[in-house]
């Protein structure tokens, strides 16, 4: 059995006390939410913090709601709670498609939006979903709230803009009409992180992109994101020569590395692929048309 | 024996047959049938009793130090820090063991290993020191504070350049060793077989790797000693397959006497081979036990588990096979480079280097074979066989079972066409092989008929012909595989020099109930169901009525354990013959009951009874009950019922079974779905049809998470990349179709049941199944497992991965 070396715990009652806690325990306090990512790499021995700040009894971060003309989903929303969310079904079925295929039930009731965010893993579903999105961050600190755009709150592999004494309090997704939105993933098995995979957002006016967004994940496409492929897309029609187009360009930019779940130009094709299939299936959506 | 019905493949048009899922007994059986298992309302109730749940008063924690390097000089090692940490009790590296002459330890194929680094570190987890503290934390924390320097070598990865010129030389601890060679052996008659092939029309190659795997049973290994300091006892609980093996190599390499070692293996959690071998922690609980006094705890953890312990394959074989124009196949011969690690640690009969690899020849009637086999020596872990294999059978029908889809392949045949063609038909049995092997009973035909009726054969070619049409790729595989188990007869098979029997032992209380004391052990078969059900049918005593006792040394006959699918044909066999002892004992017992001549009397299940005068019965019950009594018995004969035996196989005997598995490909990302699977297998007798089932169930997923997933790789530098169950992927019921499973029957002539091995069948036969209809699909001609998307994308591209080592 794998077993963590020595840490504190605290159990934070609200928001503020969590922050009043990370301040006074400086950097080598953690906060745990699901702990699915950060337990396991305790015992592993890869982090070892000195603290851990336990948000799970933080009402303030949970539940997905409707306001202000988006989606609202607190930090500590389960996997599970978003893939049976009625609400990400009607507005995002690419969330629920993500979550669908993020790891398996038992790290599904446990593991949080805020905690895989927050991980910032390479490979991480969510992160492309919501780039995808267009969606905004809102974090908290010291001196108040503020407002990261999904694309701008990975600033590398494992890092994000929420500083020591901060604390992810929720993601936003503004609603707008004639979306659609669909995840595409390629994993070895079940359960499995990523081989690549890729979410794409559609707002039509018409046969028209009005808005698109793409998510890649495992590809090392910087910020998750395919600006180039989107820039292409938006204005333009929405038909599927120009999704095979998006789709490769989406793959001339991204920068996959080779492990164990596939060489570079597989993960390479995959990013084209399965942004185009991700595409696809958005732009059924939108229309109400998917098979 | 079955007779056969039919032959030739299945009529155009044909559709599937239904196999209807197998009906478990209402109430217990009074023998044979599907009941359900004993031991099952513990386990599900979460009341199993592992290694991990027992504590003993005043018990350490045990960890272990591993090398981090694949091939390393050892200039020291510095423990204070360690031994300084409060809770700290001991800190034991290889100096000590050396001191005890305890630093090596023999293997199971006449080389050492190292329990504790000495000299080098020759792969990556080697065992390098040992923490005995108060507990696990403590005993981690202090691994932290050992300092090791190291002076990294070059390593040996790629078995393949394990005999260059020039390679580093990994054991050097060996006096006069300059390479990696570890031995060359053959099988077969090569100038018969090059003959088949200087004349045969055709001939198809193919060069394939079985990759290295590895058991990854649900619980790792682990082990606690403790050393009675007044009365010199030593128990030890264990993770093992073969407690009573265990026991005298205890003794063997510790010098320690046999009578003071008792062995108790507690519930296992899956074993596959896994746990038939000591390793380094084991030993190093044992002299934590002895420097300590008290008990001592080690269980490693997963990674541990997959980086140190048993892998099991790691085959280079270069095939060939030779036909006549019309398909006859002539020939076969084999050139195998196996990877051992760095030390030959592979658990087999002592005589055969490769284990039982050269049944190769499979189930077809083939006039001349030939392998030859080259062990090395690589920085990798020891190992070698473990995992549900019977000992390289895995290897051998993966081998031949490609190779005939290669030939019907290259010449435009039908893969079934051409195997119904070739199989060894049923009145050629006994079958002699060209490898020596004689094949005990079997009705192939039968048995490949009935799964192609049961997939539908016809009506899925047709479909992949469709689709093929629209671009979609389907799949289908064949694999028709002879299994050889129950290892082994006494005059060509041991282990370390044991003898391959099993001893039984069985006890009728006066009031009728039974204990039957087995050497194998249960690591999930059921053998508390099973070995019950084979003496009820036996004596007429109810399976609810008997305890089956097995895994401790004190309480239990001497036997090899339970591996390479022996128990029911070795143990088993052993179980049947004590029942039978038991029953001659109550006859003459019931003679002296019903005042007649034993020779009158007639067994009805359960009863003796007078010939011809069926009210004048004694049932098993009142006779045991008599035979404690003040019954006056005939002279010379004892009291009680209780017998032993030991049961020496005459041969092995031979499982067989024909699998199809029907596969979609995603053309755009070479993802494999495992649509249907149909199974059709003969072990002979039933004795639990719902057991067998289940045992099949496990193998076949077994196979498509080695087909699929499974991937062991090492990089250049020798690190191990599948070292956590998030690199080494095991199949879930999300990858599993749902099983199709047919059976035939032809008992085994050499078994007093009749029955043969199962657990590894459909670990040996599914494999090759999967991968047949893969490349099916993709239409290539060979790519080496796992066949995961990455690989499946490639090999449609002409362009395969080399899956023993690290993508680049
Ligand atoms: C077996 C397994 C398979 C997995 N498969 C996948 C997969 O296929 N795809 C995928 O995307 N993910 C996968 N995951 C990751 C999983 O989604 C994450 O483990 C989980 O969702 C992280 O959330 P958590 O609540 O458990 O985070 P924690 O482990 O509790 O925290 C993770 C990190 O985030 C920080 N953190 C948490 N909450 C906040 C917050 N509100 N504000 C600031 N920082 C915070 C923590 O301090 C920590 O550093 C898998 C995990 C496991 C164990």
């Amino acid at each position: 059995m794998q077993v963590p070396a020595q840490f504190d715990y605290e159990r934070a009652t609200g928001v503020r006390h969590a922050i009043a806690l990370l301040t006074r325990y400086g950097p080598e306090s953690r906060l745990v939410a699901g702990g699915h990512s950060l337990i396991p790499m305790m015992k592993l021995r890869i982090a070892n913090p000195e603290t851990l700040i336990d948000i799970n009894d933080l009402d303030e971060l949970t539940g997905i709601s409707i306001t202000d003309g988006a989606l609202r989903i607190g930090a500590m929303v389960r996997h599970a709670e978003l893939l049976d969310s009625p609400l990400a079904v009607e507005h995002f079925p690419i969330l629920v498609d993500a979550e669908r295929v993020i790891a398996d039930p038992v790290v599904r009731n446990r593991g949080t939006i805020g905690g895989s965010l927050c991980q910032a893993d390479p490979s991480e579903d969510l992160s492309a979903a919501f780039t995808a999105l267009h969606a905004v961050a809102v974090i908290e600190g010291e001196s108040g709230r503020r407002e990261v755009p999904a694309r701008e709150f990975h600033t590398g592999p494992y890092q994000t803009v929420v500083g020591d004494a901060e604390i992810l309090v929720e993601v936003r997704v503004p609603i707008r009409t004639g979306s659609g939105s669909a995840y595409e993933k390629v994993e070895r098995r079940v359960g499995d992180w990523a081989v690549a995979a890729g979410g794409a957002a559609l707002w039509l006016d018409g046969d028209t992109v009005g808005e698109v967004g793409i998510g890649l994940t495992a590809v090392g496409a910087a910020h998750f994101c395919a600006p180039q492929a989107e820039d292409f897309l938006r204005g333009g029609p929405a038909t599927e020569e120009r999704f095979a187009e998006a789709g490769r360009i989406a793959a001339e930019h991204v920068r996959p590395t080779a492990d164990q779940r596939g060489p570079e130009d597989y993960k390479r094709h995959l990013a084209g692929e399965l942004t185009t299939r991700a595409l696809r299936r958005a732009a059924a959506r939108a229309r109400g048309s998917e098979a | 024996m079955t007779t056969t019905d039919t032959t030739g493949v299945d009529a155009p048009g044909t559709a599937p047959t239904e196999v209807a899922p197998t009906q478990v007994c209402a109430s217990t059986p009074m023998g044979y049938g599907s009941m359900r298992r004993k031991e099952d309302a513990r386990f599900i109730r979460g009341q199993g009793r592992y290694l991990d749940d027992i504590a003993l008063p005043g018990m350490l924690h045990g960890a272990i130090l591993r090398s981090p390097f694949a091939h390393a000089r050892i200039v020291s090692i510095d423990t204070s820090a360690a031994e300084a940490h409060p809770k700290v009790k001991a800190v034991i590296t290889g100096e000590t063991l050396a001191g005890l002459g305890l630093a090596w330890m023999p293997t199971l194929s006449h080389d050492v290993q190292a329990v504790l680094a000495t000299d080098k570190v020759r792969f990556q987890g080697q065992e390098v020191a040992f923490v005995v503290a108060e507990d696990r934390y403590a005993a981690r924390d202090a691994l932290g504070l050992i300092e090791v320097d190291y002076e990294p070598l070059d390593a040996v990865i790629d078995a393949r350049t394990a005999l260059d010129e020039g390679a580093p030389v990994i054991r050097d601890d060996l006096d006069g060793r300059t390479d990696n060679h570890i031995f060359d052996w053959e099988a077969g008659d090569a100038a018969a077989t090059d003959d088949v092939f200087a004349r045969a029309d055709v001939v198809a190659e193919c060069d394939m790797l079985y990759p290295r795997v590895h058991p990854a049973p649900m619980e790792t290994c682990g082990s606690i000693a403790s050393m009675d300091p007044v009365t010199g006892k030593l128990v030890v609980y264990t993770t093992t397959q073969a407690p009573h093996a265990h026991r005298t190599v205890y003794a063997l390499v510790a010098g320690l006497p046999e009578h003071k070692i008792q062995i108790i293996a507690p519930d296992i959690g899956g074993g596959f081979g896994n746990k038939v071998g000591i390793y380094p922690g084991y030993v190093c609980a044992v002299v934590g036990t002895i420097v300590t006094g008290v008990p001592v705890k080690w269980v490693e953890d997963r990674s541990e588990n997959l980086m140190a312990t048993s892998f099991a394959r790691d085959y280079h074989m270069r095939g060939e096979i030779a036909s006549t124009k019309d398909g006859k196949l002539l020939g076969v011969r084999v050139k195998v480079l196996a990877d051992h690690g760095a030390f030959n640690g592979t658990a087999q009969p002592s005589k055969m280097p490769a284990g039982l690899f050269h049944v190769f020849s499979g189930s077809y009637d083939i006039a001349a074979a030939h392998c030859q086999v080259t062990g090395v020596y690589t920085n990798k872990a020891p190992g070698g066989v473990a995992y549900a294999c019977s000992f390289r059978i895995t290897e051998a029908v993966y081998l031949i079972e490609r190779l005939v889809d290669v030939l019907a392949r290259d010449q435009g045949w039908d893969p079934a066409e051409l195997r119904m063609k070739n199989l060894v038909q049923p009145e050629q049995f006994p079958y002699t092989t060209a490898l020596g092997w004689e094949y005990d009973s079997g009705d192939y035909p039968r048995t490949l008929q009935k799964a192609l009726d049961i997939a539908g054969y016809a009506e899925l070619r047709r479909e992949q012909a469709e689709k093929r049409e629209r671009g979609e790729l389907m799949g289908i595989g064949i694999s028709f595989f002879t299994e050889a188990v129950g290892a082994g007869p006494r005059k060509t098979m041991d282990i370390l020099g044991l003898g391959m029997a099993d001893g039984a032992e069985l006890r009728v209380h006066p009031t009728g109930k039974a204990v039957l004391r087995l050497s194998c052990m249960s690591q999930g078969q059921g053998h508390s169901t099973t070995f019950a059900q084979i003496v009820a049918q036996e004596l007429g005593i109810s399976p609810d009525d008997i305890e089956v006792v097995q895994g401790d040394t004190d309480q239990t006959p001497f036997g090899l354990g339970t591996y390479a699918s022996r128990s029911t044909p070795v143990s088993g066999a052993a179980t049947v013959m004590v029942a039978r002892k038991v029953r001659e004992r109550a006859k003459i017992v019931a003679a002296a009951m019903l005042e007649v001549s034993p020779d009158d009397l007639e067994w009805e299940k359960g009863r003796f009874q007078v010939a011809g005068d069926p009210s004048a019965s004694a049932a098993i019950a009142d006779i045991a009950m008599a035979a404690h009594s003040d019954l006056e018995l005939p002279d010379g004969v004892e009291g009680h019922l209780d017998a032993t035996c030991v049961y020496n196989p005459p041969n092995l005997t031979y499982p067989c079974g024909a699998y199809i598995c029907v596969v979609d490909v995603d053309a755009g990302t070479g993802q494999v779905k495992v649509r249907r699977f149909i199974a059709v297998d003969d072990c002979g007798v039933r004795i639990n049809p719902m057991i067998v089932e289940g045992q099949v169930h496990g193998g076949l997923a077994d196979g498509v998470g080695m087909a699929l997933m499974q991937l062991m790789a090492f990089d250049s530098d020798g690190n191990h990349l599948g070292a956590s169950f998030m690199d080494y992927l095991l199949p879930t019921a999300m990858e599993c179709p749902s099983w199709e499973l047919g059976e035939t029957v032809t008992p085994s002539p050499h078994h007093p049941i009749g029955a043969k091995g199962v657990g590894e069948s459909a670990t040996v036969g599914s494999p090759p199944a999967v991968v047949n209809a893969v490349l099916d699909a993709i239409g290539v001609r060979h790519a080496d497992m796992p066949l995961t998307p990455a690989h499946v994308w490639r090999a449609m591209r002409g362009d395969p991965i080399r899956t023993d080592l690290a993508i680049d």
